[in-house]
Formats: C-alpha cells, sequence, structure tokens
C-alpha cells in the first residue's frame, strides 16, 4: 500500500470518527451498549450465581445477538448517507480510489466499535476482583467479538451501499447477520437434514459465525476462524466496491 | 486541457448523452446551455470520472480518465449539481477534509482554506455547521472546495443556482477571473451569464450538441438579429414605410405609431449588409427631415436562438 493511501484511508476515517463523536450518536450508542452488556451479563447471564471466574458464557456469548442490532445501527449511514446527500458525487471525484474510501469508512467504524467494545472493561475487573480467571481466555473472547463485530459491520457497509434509505440498510444488515447466526443452529439444520445433501448442509452451516465465535468465546484462538471473520470482511467490503461501481455505471 | 469525444452515455433504453463531442483549451470558459434534462449534468459527470461513459472518451490534461483516473482527477474542481456539502462539518472542518483529500497538509492547507474562505466571502461562517447555513452559503462552501487546489480545470454544474443577484455577480466574476488561466465548463440556464462569461458556448438538447460557437455567434442565429429599429417623430407612419422599403438594403418593413412616435423595423435584405442597413436608414431619416429618437442594429437574443434550437418540433408549429 503506498502512502497516498494509506494517507487517503486515514482521511476519510479521521473524517467518520470525528462525525461519530461529534455527534450524540455515538455516547447514545455506546451507553446503550454498555447498558445491554450489563444487563446481559449480571441479570441473564446470572453472572454471580454460576460461580465461576470466566466472561465465557456470562459475557461474550450474548455478543452475536447485541452486535446483530446495534452494529447495523452503527453502520448504516456510511453510504447511505453519502448517496442521499449527494457527497458521494464528491468523495468520488476526488483524487482517490474508491476502495480507499470504502477501507477508510469500514476502519473508522470498526475503531469506534472497538472504544465501545473496549469500554466494557469493568466486568473484566469484575471478574479478575472475585476469582482468578483466564486472562487469555478473555483476551481470545475480546479478539474474537472484535472480529464479529467487524464481520457484521462489513456486511452493513455492503448494504448500505445499496440504498439511499437507512432504515432500509439496517433491516437487510440485520436480516444477513441474522443469517450468518442462524446457519449453524441445530434447529436450522435440522429443517435442511431432512431433504438436502449433507454437503449443503455442512455448507450452510459453514457459513455461520457461531462455532467460529465459540472458539473463541472459549479462549482458542484458531487460524481457521481467524480466516473465517476475515474472509466475511473481504468479501463484503469488495462487494460494496461492486455495488459502487455498478451504481455509477447503470 | 479538456477533450471529450464521442460520448454516449445510455441508462437502460434510454440515451441521455449521444455522441458529445468538443474541447476547452486553457483560457477557455465554455458555457453549457440546454433545457433540464438535456444531458448537461450527466456530461459533466463523465467528465469528472463520477461516472464512466457507455462509450467514447473524456481526457484531461492528456490523462485518459478511463485508464488513468487519478492523474485526471487530480487536475480538476468540481462542484455537483445540488452543491454537495458534509453536513456534520464545520465550514472549516469541510475545507480542511477537501484540502486533504487533495494531498495538502499543514501549512499549505491552511493558507490554500484561507485563500478560498476570502474568495468565497466565507469569513463570517467558517467555523459554522454546515448544516446551519443558508443555501447560499452551502453553495459556496462547495464551490471554495471545488477550487481549493487552484485546479488547471473547473468543472462547475449550475454555479449559481440558488444565489442572490449579489452572490451570484460575484461568482460570475470570480469565474472571469479564473478563466484567463483554466479551462472552465460551466452548466446553467441563465442566459444572460453565458453572455457576460463565456468565451464559447454550447447548447445541448435531448442528449446532442445542437450549438457550439461564441455568443456572438449563436445570437447572430437568433431571427431578430441585424434587424434596424428606428424611432423618430416628424413623419407619417406611411411615409416612413414606403420611404424605408425602398432602401437597396432592407428587406420587410414593419410600422407601428405611438402619438407622434414612428417606430420601424427593417429587416436586412442580406444578414452580412446589417451594419450598412443602419446607414442608409439613418441617412434617409435625416434627408426626409425626420426627428430621430433612435437607431439601433439588433444583436440578436440568445434566449429566441436556444428556444428555436431547443424547442420540440410540435411545440415550434403551434407557438
Amino acid at each position: 500500500m503506498s502512502s497516498d493511501s494509506s494517507r487517503h484511508i486515514w482521511t476519510i476515517a479521521k473524517r467518520e470518527l470525528n462525525g461519530y463523536f461529534n455527534s450524540p450518536v455515538a455516547y447514545v450508542f455506546i451507553v446503550i451498549f454498555l447498558l445491554l452488556n450489563g444487563f446481559f451479563t449480571f441479570m441473564l447471564g446470572r453472572f454471580f450465581e454460576i460461580g465461576e471466574a470466566s466472561l465465557a458464557m456470562p459475557f461474550f456469548s450474548w455478543h452475536p445477538w447485541i452486535y446483530l442490532f446495534l452494529v447495523p445501527a452503527a453502520g448504516m449511514r456510511l453510504w447511505s448517507e453519502e448517496r442521499r446527500v449527494g457527497t458521494l458525487e464528491l468523495l468520488l471525484t476526488f483524487p482517490i480510489a474508491a476502495w480507499e474510501a470504502i477501507l477508510g469508512k469500514f476502519i473508522a467504524s470498526w475503531i469506534f466499535l472497538a472504544v465501545a467494545l473496549g469500554l466494557t472493561f469493568p466486568v473484566m475487573l469484575t471478574v479478575g476482583y472475585l476469582g482468578s480467571p483466564d486472562y487469555g481466555a478473555i483476551a481470545a473472547g475480546y479478539l474474537g467479538s472484535f472480529l464479529l463485530a467487524g464481520a457484521y459491520l462489513a456486511v452493513t457497509v455492503m448494504t448500505s451501499a445499496l440504498t439511499r434509505n437507512q432504515v432500509i440498510s439496517f433491516i437487510l444488515s440485520v436480516v444477513i447477520c441474522f443469517f450468518l447466526i442462524l446457519a449453524g443452529w441445530e434447529p436450522v439444520t435440522n429443517l435442511l437434514v431432512r431433504w438436502a445433501p449433507d454437503s449443503l448442509v455442512s455448507l450452510v452451516a459453514s457459513f455461520s459465525v457461531m462455532p467460529h465465535f465459540g472458539n473463541f468465546q472459549r479462549g482458542v484462538v484458531d487460524l481457521r476462524d481467524l480466516l473465517f471473520f476475515v474472509s466475511v470482511m473481504v468479501f463484503s467490503l469488495f462487494g460494496t466496491g461492486v455495488i459502487l461501481r455498478g451504481l455509477r455505471g447503470a | 486541457m479538456i477533450i471529450v469525444e464521442n460520448l454516449v452515455k445510455e441508462f437502460g433504453p434510454k440515451r441521455a448523452v449521444n455522441n458529445v463531442s468538443f474541447t476547452v483549451k486553457r483560457g477557455e470558459i465554455l458555457g453549457f446551455l440546454g433545457p433540464n434534462g438535456a444531458g448537461k449534468s450527466t456530461t459533466m459527470r463523465m467528465i469528472t470520472g463520477f461516472i464512466p461513459p457507455t462509450s467514447g472518451r473524456v481526457s484531461v490534461g492528456g490523462h485518459d480518465l478511463a485508464e488513468d483516473p487519478i492523474p485526471a482527477k487530480r487536475l480538476i474542481g468540481y462542484l455537483p449539481e445540488s452543491a454537495p456539502c458534509y453536513s456534520d462539518m464545520t465550514v472549516h472542518g469541510f475545507l480542511s477534509f477537501a484540502a486533504e483529500m487533495r494531498g495538502m497538509t499543514g501549512r499549505t492547507r491552511e493558507e490554500a482554506i484561507q485563500r478560498v474562505v476570502t474568495l468565497c466571502f466565507l469569513e463570517g461562517v467558517l467555523h459554522q455547521s454546515v448544516d446551519t447555513l443558508s443555501k447560499g452559503y452551502r453553495h459556496r462552501t462547495c464551490f471554495a472546495q471545488s477550487i481549493i487546489h487552484d485546479p488547471d480545470v473547473l468543472v462547475l454544474d449550475e454555479p449559481t443556482d440558488g444565489l442572490d443577484p449579489n452572490q451570484k455577480h460575484e461568482v460570475r466574476q470570480i469565474i472571469k477571473r479564473m478563466g484567463e488561466k483554466k479551462a472552465i465548463i460551466f452548466s446553467t440556464h441563465i442566459l444572460e451569464e453565458v453572455e457576460s462569461v463565456c468565451s464559447r458556448a454550447i447548447i445541448i438538447d435531448r442528449g446532442s450538441v445542437v450549438a457550439d460557437g461564441t455568443p456572438a455567434q449563436l445570437k447572430a442565429r437568433s431571427e431578430t438579429a441585424g434587424q434596424v429599429r428606428l424611432r423618430i417623430s416628424g413623419g407619417g407612419a406611411d411615409a416612413v414605410k414606403s420611404r424605408l422599403s425602398g432602401l437597396m438594403t432592407a428587406g420587410r418593413v414593419t410600422v407601428q405609431t405611438e402619438g407622434a412616435i414612428v417606430t420601424a423595423r427593417i429587416q436586412p435584405r442580406d444578414r452580412v449588409l446589417s451594419g450598412e442597413l443602419a446607414r442608409a436608414v439613418g441617412e434617409a431619416a435625416t434627408q426626409a427631415g425626420w426627428r430621430l429618437e433612435e437607431l439601433h442594429t439588433e444583436e440578436g437574443r440568445l434566449d429566441e436562438v436556444f428556444r428555436s434550437i431547443t424547442l420540440p418540433d410540435t411545440v415550434k408549429r403551434a407557438a
């Protein structure tokens, strides 16, 4: 990557990040994210009753569901707003490549999500205070959660390029991410098992984020799981590029 | 600087731009005229590389927009039609972003911002958020963005749209001044703007170029171009008509009376001789002893040319 490219990416990312933190959206988002995390961990997750110095079940296991709604909400305006206001025309006539803009926006949102995730650190302090947890496993959980957020976010980036309407972008993204959760869930695979060949069942199931996230959640960092999340991101961002090009060509 | 060759853009079955070709040299200001939906904005979007053409070629400063877009885009400043701005930024933030996208940092960037802010009269709103600005200010902010890197090529889609008359005048003056060193294309549907600013004008209708020339050349295509108008007192309408019809160079003469004043419109027999016609009419009036109130040769009117070229045939017949 040339220094020009990284400068362009960073300029765009900086603009988006300022956009987040200069508006109330960021703070509302972070507060809700933290409240939901607290509620799920301590109330539904029965953190105290389990009596186990681990974050795997009470904390990380809720993240696929919390992200399901919050990540699309954080990313839905990335491209749809550019399209609606017409700034897309400005952005894409600057002397930069489209992929630099796509990556810049993605990175900015991912940093924002990372900040929100980072602010859950009191949970880790709590578990450290009450017992002696495996900090390696917690780190793996955070890494998995960060990658999961990135995968959802990349999907949202793609759906937001599809439409100038943020609500549509949000809904599409939730549906796709929901599929990514459910694909490997037994009731869903059981539906398929009845009539589909095994290869199709395992193909559909392999799209699921759950087993991959599950490994991280348990503290296992496997290259294959890493690769899965990275490929979801690459695929979605590449798809965004194709959509943006198609948009201008049509 | 700008070479456009056989540009075609199709949206589905509809051909929005049909075989448009022209060139703009440094120091030229090209006015882009046409009714709404004629393909002006689409053409400009292809020149700036926002949308690719279906066929044809655009090159800017020797760089082909399809093959070598980034160096070409570096040379271009672009004001899109609706003057879009990032509404969550301040004017300074927005201009700073535009400058950084153009590769300017630090001192260079601040100096560039200072320059365009002065040029576009934005000092008063520099630290105001864009979404609190009035339309005129927002428009000038986007215009400022387009000239922040002092580009060799400027593409302006309706740069005076939504401005008040003073602001319109200012923007025209800026464009005119910059036109001495740059190649500028701007679209408008204000015809007086073309006359006062452009060195050349193109009229585009239903996707095709239908006229291309200097404003004076275009005006000469008007029906009234070369017509001589005479207002006198001290002569009767019939006398005026017969005397003027007798002139060698005169064509059809129409006469109107209003109190003691007689107004005559003399069509030249041959357009080339229009200067002589005015002289002959003047001499005839002196010889007849009429008191001259007014004598002048019509240059023709751009709006007439525009209408006669761009109205659909059916409407023309009815008119």
